[in-house]
């Protein structure tokens, strides 16, 4: 049918976003923020907003990586290295935050987040080893639950498929990850890791259903017809389920984004740009995955 | 059959309706406002064999020191040699204080460990350098070489029994009443034995405050500390004493700070997120699936229905990420649904009666659910297992939860609602009315 007759299109458009996505990693970098770096993170609101720049340099007299961003019309946000006690209060001072303010600049902090660096790095290796761990545990079932498979594409071919779909899944919400990053300074926290696990988890999903399909199809009319077809078939007989399950989620995540309130913004939006991109690669990447496989095992023989 | 559901639906709703009065939901700090402590812990000095207990003395001390607070349902807990934590951090005690928006002075009582010293100069060192004791808070180098002639005895703060706050009798002073203990008593006698004459130097801190001439052996453990002490001063002696040294080091590697307005909004916006999301999809299943549709919301009623019912009396703790992981279920809870439904529709297509093509269905659908959500359980739990943060914990449980409730919820509630409406003629209406979708109807 017309996704498999088109696949290399298809191919395409997934293999530029990766590659801009990677070339956005090289250039720009993930914005880490201070879950993995370590530091000191203030958000205060005030009524009257004291100077920027005043505020800027008496806390670059404490810390020259201290950096002052305004936050939203009537607050800063304060982004600077791991503080003590004494330095904490030195830096409250500065913000105004205590008895002795006056009553027009009325500061309230609202967050105060102060990360030492070994926490940061274990932060990191936890991320990392969690998404290693899940990639493998996914991979694993779907060659389990597969495994009678093997004619005409062996069943660890089938985990092998997943496997490119759940790193392209990662790859693209990253790579727009980089690029907020570095154009407005979305960071890359622990809720970010958090979303890209939860991408991989649901992006199997349609992988599963359309695979599911292509195995039943394959019982009932393996001798029949050419696996291009039964591909075919298999996606046809699939593509409305699988959408209308993203689609609710994606109607949840959206309605999040938009009224859920800023501490989950960019995980709503982590999560948005992961699952639609998880749905393209089931039905558009994955099992044309499976057909470009099967032909390379012909003309090898 | 159908009777038993209703009394579980007349349940559960009543239970989610006591919200309002006796138990309210357990909200996690970034929704309650408060703070959150994290120290590293140094058993590094410890007998590998010792670390369990000690960390549990650990936590029931700081929790002690917490209580003296007056804080509202502190939570203090250790947090042990978890894999892949880093060989310093391994080791971990987390405070979380609701309500408290300034957690410096928790913090400083938390960490507070005395460190009290005797150590003894003799007579003639003292006589050479009697200036040095006009300005104890020196530090000249003139002053360091004084305090290193001061010779260590063993005797330390931990061998203090029991401290109390007394008033000198003349001067009405503030002073510290030491009794040692046991081991602290015969080292005190047999140090004041050997030095007569000798001063006994007491360092708090490593400060030096006080440096009494001994005068006679005391056999009794008592001493007095009379080093210029205010009343607060002398009190907060009398209390870290008390309390003694934390049975494990501790630093202070992180705190968090939450403030009660940001954690009203998130809690707000959850709700409004969830009650709109819930809306717009019901809206969604109704058009495009009909009938069984309708039979999906009530379904997704159902299941967030026993979802809020789970979270009370499991006590689950809910952190803004829970809530985005709930509404995220509750998007997730229809795909089991809708497996089932698609599955009816094929069935209809291939010529079958409605009934018929309910119950296959059914049938087919469910090793496609089982395998489907499985992925997500895998997710979840290793979320869990190695999330760092009480964040990504928060989300994950409610993740985890949501799965097994929505498979459950597909299996029993829709199965059983669709089968109760099921039309027992096959007719154009009713193949409308089962159907989903736009497609021609054979």
């Amino acid at each position: 049918m017309w996704i498999i007759k088109h696949r290399t299109i298809f191919y395409t458009f997934s293999i530029v976003l990766v590659i801009a996505s990677v070339f956005s990693f090289f250039k720009w970098g993930l914005n880490f923020g201070i879950d993995f770096t370590g530091g000191t993170l203030i958000e205060v609101g005030y009524d009257e907003r004291p100077d920027q720049g005043v505020l800027q340099e008496q806390l670059v007299a404490l810390d020259n990586s201290a950096t002052v961003r305004p936050s939203g019309t009537s607050g800063y946000l304060i982004k600077m290295k791991p503080v003590d006690q004494a330095e904490k209060a030195k830096v409250m001072d500065i913000l105004k935050i205590n008895e002795n303010a006056s009553t027009t600049i009325n500061a309230e902090l609202k967050t105060f987040d102060s990360i030492g660096p070994v926490l940061g790095k274990e932060a990191l290796r936890k991320s990392a080893v969690s998404i290693v761990l899940v990639i493998l545990g996914i991979v694993l079932f779907i060659t389990f639950a597969f495994r009678k498979v093997s004619e005409p594409v062996s069943s660890w071919k089938y985990g092998l498929v997943a496997i490119v779909a759940l790193v392209h899944d990662v790859i693209i919400p990253a790579g727009a990850f980089s690029v907020l990053g570095h154009f407005y300074g979305y960071e890359v926290d622990t809720l970010f890791v958090t979303a890209i696990l939860v991408i991989l988890g649901f992006s199997v999903h349609d992988t599963i259903v359309v695979f599911d399909r292509v195995r039943e199809n394959l019982r009932t009319q393996g001798k029949r017809t050419s696996f291009e077809n039964i591909v075919g078939d298999s996606i046809n007989q699939t593509v409305v389920r699988s959408i209308n399950t993203s689609l609710t989620t994606l109607i949840a995540l959206v309605v999040l984004y938009f009224i859920g309130g800023k501490a989950t913004e960019h995980f709503s939006l982590a999560l948005i740009i992961g699952i639609a991109a998880g749905t393209y690669s089931s039905i558009f990447v994955g099992s044309a995955l499976l057909v470009t496989i099967e032909k390379w095992g012909k003309k090898n023989l | 059959m159908l009777f038993v559901v209703a009394i579980i639906i007349g349940y559960f709703v009543y239970v989610s309706s006591l919200p309002n009065s006796k138990r309210p939901f357990i909200l996690g700090l970034d929704l309650s406002g408060g703070s959150l402590l994290v120290f590293n812990a140094d058993v590094s000095k410890l007998d590998p064999a010792d670390v369990k207990a000690s960390m549990t003395a650990l936590r029931d001390d700081v929790e002690k020191r917490i209580n003296v607070f007056g804080v509202s349902e502190p939570l203090v807990y250790t947090e042990e040699g978890k894999s892949l934590s880093s060989k310093e951090g391994a080791y971990k005690l987390i405070v979380e204080l609701p309500g408290v928006t300034d957690p410096d002075k928790a913090a400083l009582a938390i960490g507070a460990t005395p460190k009290l010293e005797f150590k003894v100069i003799s007579d003639e060192d003292m006589k050479e350098n009697s200036l040095m004791m006009e300005n104890l808070n020196s530090t000249s180098s003139e002053q360091q070489n004084f305090l290193a002639l001061f010779k260590e005895t063993g005797l330390n703060g931990t061998m203090v029994g029991r401290a109390s706050l007394i008033f000198d009798p003349t001067t009405n002073a503030p002073a510290v009443g030491l009794s040692f203990n046991q081991d602290g008593r015969k080292l005190f006698s047999s140090i004041t034995k050997a030095h007569k004459g000798d001063y006994l130097g007491i360092f708090l801190d490593d400060r030096l405050i006080q440096a009494p001439v001994v005068r006679e052996e005391i056999p009794n453990g008592q001493a007095v500390i009379s080093g210029g002490f205010t009343v607060e001063e002398a009190q907060t002696l009398v209390r870290n004493l008390n309390f003694g040294a934390l049975p494990v080091p501790i630093k202070l590697i992180s705190t968090q700070t939450i403030g009660p307005s940001l954690g009203n909004e998130a809690v707000k916006g959850g709700i409004n997120a969830g009650i709109v999301s819930f809306m717009i999809i019901s809206v969604f299943l109704l058009i495009w699936y009909r009938l069984p549709g309708l039979v999906a919301v009530i379904a997704l009623g159902f299941y967030a229905v026993i979802m809020l019912a789970i979270f009370l009396l499991a006590k689950v703790t809910l952190t803004a990420a829970g809530i985005a992981g709930f509404i995220i279920t509750i998007g997730m809870a229809v795909d089991a649904n809708i497996l089932i439904f698609e599955r009816m529709k094929e069935e209809l297509v291939n010529g079958r009666s409605v009934s018929d093509a309910m119950h296959e269905g059914f049938a087919r659908a469910w090793l496609s659910i089982r395998d489907s959500n499985i992925s997500s359980i895998i997710t979840g739990t290793i979320l869990y297992y190695f999330g760092s943060t009480s964040v990504v914990t928060g989300f994950a449980l409610v993740f985890v939860i949501g799965v097994f409730v929505s498979m459950f919820t597909a299996i029993t509630a829709s199965r059983l609602f669709l089968y109760a409406i099921a039309p027992s003629r096959t007719t154009r209406l009713s193949t409308f009315l089962i159907s989903n979708g736009f497609t021609r109807m054979k």
